[in-house]
């Protein structure tokens, strides 16, 4: 972990409540997808955490959702704003137990993970089907950034109104893989869980207090004892959860 | 240059700095970002007689200028804290910590004491009669003054190391309680724990909280921490260890001005890992600003 202050480079609204922000600084402390930064907003008093989508030597690239005031808050910085964050958080995705045909699987807010998972994956010489999901046209986004990776991709939506109409699960039936690893909220966990034929990693949610493993206050039970969704975590295999 | 060292109960230590309990974990979490020996000394996470999980989440939840949290003082328990938490802790930190001590009953409280008194590191015992977020323990001792006397009494004696019995604010006479610890033969009080508080999700009309309430700290609770500390302070003999919504080495000051020999500091730290560490950097600017060369000569110079 590392504290640092991050310039924004860029920020712009690139789905229906979905912003994307570019900032420069110090990445040395991300080691995996998956990972998260914490960011200090003015006159919120605990930090937003926040998946890293992607990063480079210099640059982090967020994707976050507008979900209440902290993200709204965020939504309205300018390129030059500069803002406190914590960086390299949690434990991310393990990309050796990936296979080589792992499906990633993404759902609304879940998906910007995935692209640096995606990333990696094809990186190691790895051929990844991304499934992403999503309510409604309007809502889709970063589905041509990971065709550009070189992913086969397959967007649901749950209203039909763009690629499969259904869940994820529905997008699921029939593909043939030998991994997943998936992001996104937890009716969706539960229904993958329901139909998933492989190993896999799942990438959890919860209200944190500090995002650094102080204060106890994200922790779960697992097969493997207790343990801090923002530390252990957010990424967990699916051997070790316990529904 | 300035003094900022303090005795606190006997123990002298280079500043008064102490990160509060349950928001420091075992101080080693810490020590990989930094050198936490600039820190006076730490009160280690919550420790009882039996390893807890705690609440169900959500277990925080943000207020102005502050948190909620019903955590229910999870921990390994304390052989677990003596053989795997201990030892990591002594490689990173080389002066006297603080056990923080939590229980259910007299029992639970005077075993955990007897187990971790043996521990050369231990400086002080902080006896935690004030946690909002159990049902049945903690704050039910911390409400009346003969149920604080008698775990005083209880914990006084199997240790002959200082006790320090960390008082709850949400009641309606602290002084009351505080000296009847006094009368039971504490060694020094330590005030305030969290106000018991609650926020409501708009979405879901319900308490955020799984526990539905929590314990509120944060830089909103300080004026009722600095009021609690004088009043304390005006009726006890022992040190007081404040706490409460200290942020800033000026925070620091104002609590001892209040009546406190040491100053505990808990949110912080959670909003910034590296808060202690400013606060305790920072003082010596603080005290030179306000004219202040020696820290303990402040202590109670409000009153």
């Amino acid at each position: 972990m590392k504290q640092g202050i991050y310039t924004i480079l860029h920020h712009e609204k690139i789905a229906k409540d979905i912003y994307k922000m570019v900032l420069l600084g110090d990445t040395t402390a991300i080691t995996a997808p998956g990972q998260f930064v914490n960011i200090l907003l003015e006159g919120k008093y605990l930090r937003r955490p926040i998946s890293i989508c992607d990063w480079s030597d210099a640059t982090i690239t967020l994707i976050y959702k507008v979900v209440g005031g902290g993200t709204e808050q965020m939504s309205r910085l300018h390129v030059n704003d500069r803002l406190d964050l914590l960086v390299g958080l949690g434990n991310g995705y393990n990309t050796e137990k990936c296979g080589q045909k792992p499906l990633l699987i993404g759902g609304g807010v879940g998906v910007p993970p995935l692209y640096g998972l995606c990333k990696k994956l094809i990186a190691e010489g790895k051929k990844p089907h991304v499934i992403l999901g999503f309510n409604t046209a309007e809502e889709v986004f970063l589905k041509e950034e990971f065709e550009e990776l070189g992913a086969a991709v397959t967007v649901a939506t749950a209203d039909g109104s763009v690629g499969v109409k259904g869940f994820v699960t529905t997008a699921m039936e029939g593909l043939d893989y030998d991994y997943f690893c998936t992001c996104g909220p937890e009716p969706m966990f539960r229904a993958i869980e329901k139909i998933a034929k492989t190993s896999g990693q799942y990438s959890f949610e919860e209200r944190m207090g500090c995002g650094f493993g102080a204060c106890m206050g994200c922790s779960c039970k697992t097969k493997y004892g207790n343990k801090r969704i923002c530390k252990e975590g957010p990424v967990m295999e699916r051997e070790e959860i316990i529904w | 240059m300035v003094n900022t060292k303090i005795s606190l109960c006997g123990v002298e230590i280079k500043n008064p700095i102490i990160p509060a309990s349950g928001t420091f974990g075992f101080g080693y979490e810490f020590a990989e970002i930094y050198d936490i020996n600039v820190l006076g000394s730490l009160s280690f996470k919550g420790t009882t007689l039996e390893p807890r999980f705690g609440n169900p989440t959500p277990r925080i939840a943000e207020c102005s200028e502050g948190l909620l949290n019903a955590v229910g003082l999870q921990n390994p328990g304390v052989d677990k804290v003596l053989s795997e938490e201990l030892p990591k802790l002594k490689a990173c930190f080389t002066d006297p910590v603080m056990a923080n001590v939590s229980g259910f009953s007299l029992d639970d409280y005077r075993e955990t004491v007897q187990k971790l008194d043996a521990e050369d590191q231990i400086g002080w015992f902080e006896i935690n009669v004030s946690c909002p977020n159990v049902h049945g323990g903690g704050m039910s001792f911390g409400t009346d003054p003969k149920a604080a006397a008698s775990v005083t009494a209880e914990v006084r004696k199997v240790t002959k190391k200082p006790v320090i019995m960390k008082l709850t604010p949400n009641v309606t006479d602290i002084v009351s309680i505080a000296k009847a610890c006094e009368e039971a033969g504490a060694d020094g009080i330590s005030l305030i724990n969290t106000l018991l508080g609650m926020r409501i999700d708009l979405k879901t009309k319900k308490p955020i909280l799984a526990n539905k309430m929590g314990g509120f700290s944060g830089p909103a609770i300080m004026p009722v921490a600095l009021r609690m500390i004088y009043q304390v302070y005006d009726a006890v003999k022992i040190p007081i260890v404040g706490m409460g919504g200290v942020s800033t080495a000026e925070d620091v000051i104002e609590m001892m001005l209040a009546g406190a020999t040491a100053v505990e500091v808990g949110a912080a730290n959670l909003r910034d890992p590296f808060a202690s560490k400013k606060i305790a950097e920072d003082l010596p600017r603080a005290m030179e600003k306000y004219g202040i060369t020696d820290l303990k000569s402040i202590i109670g110079g409000a009153h």
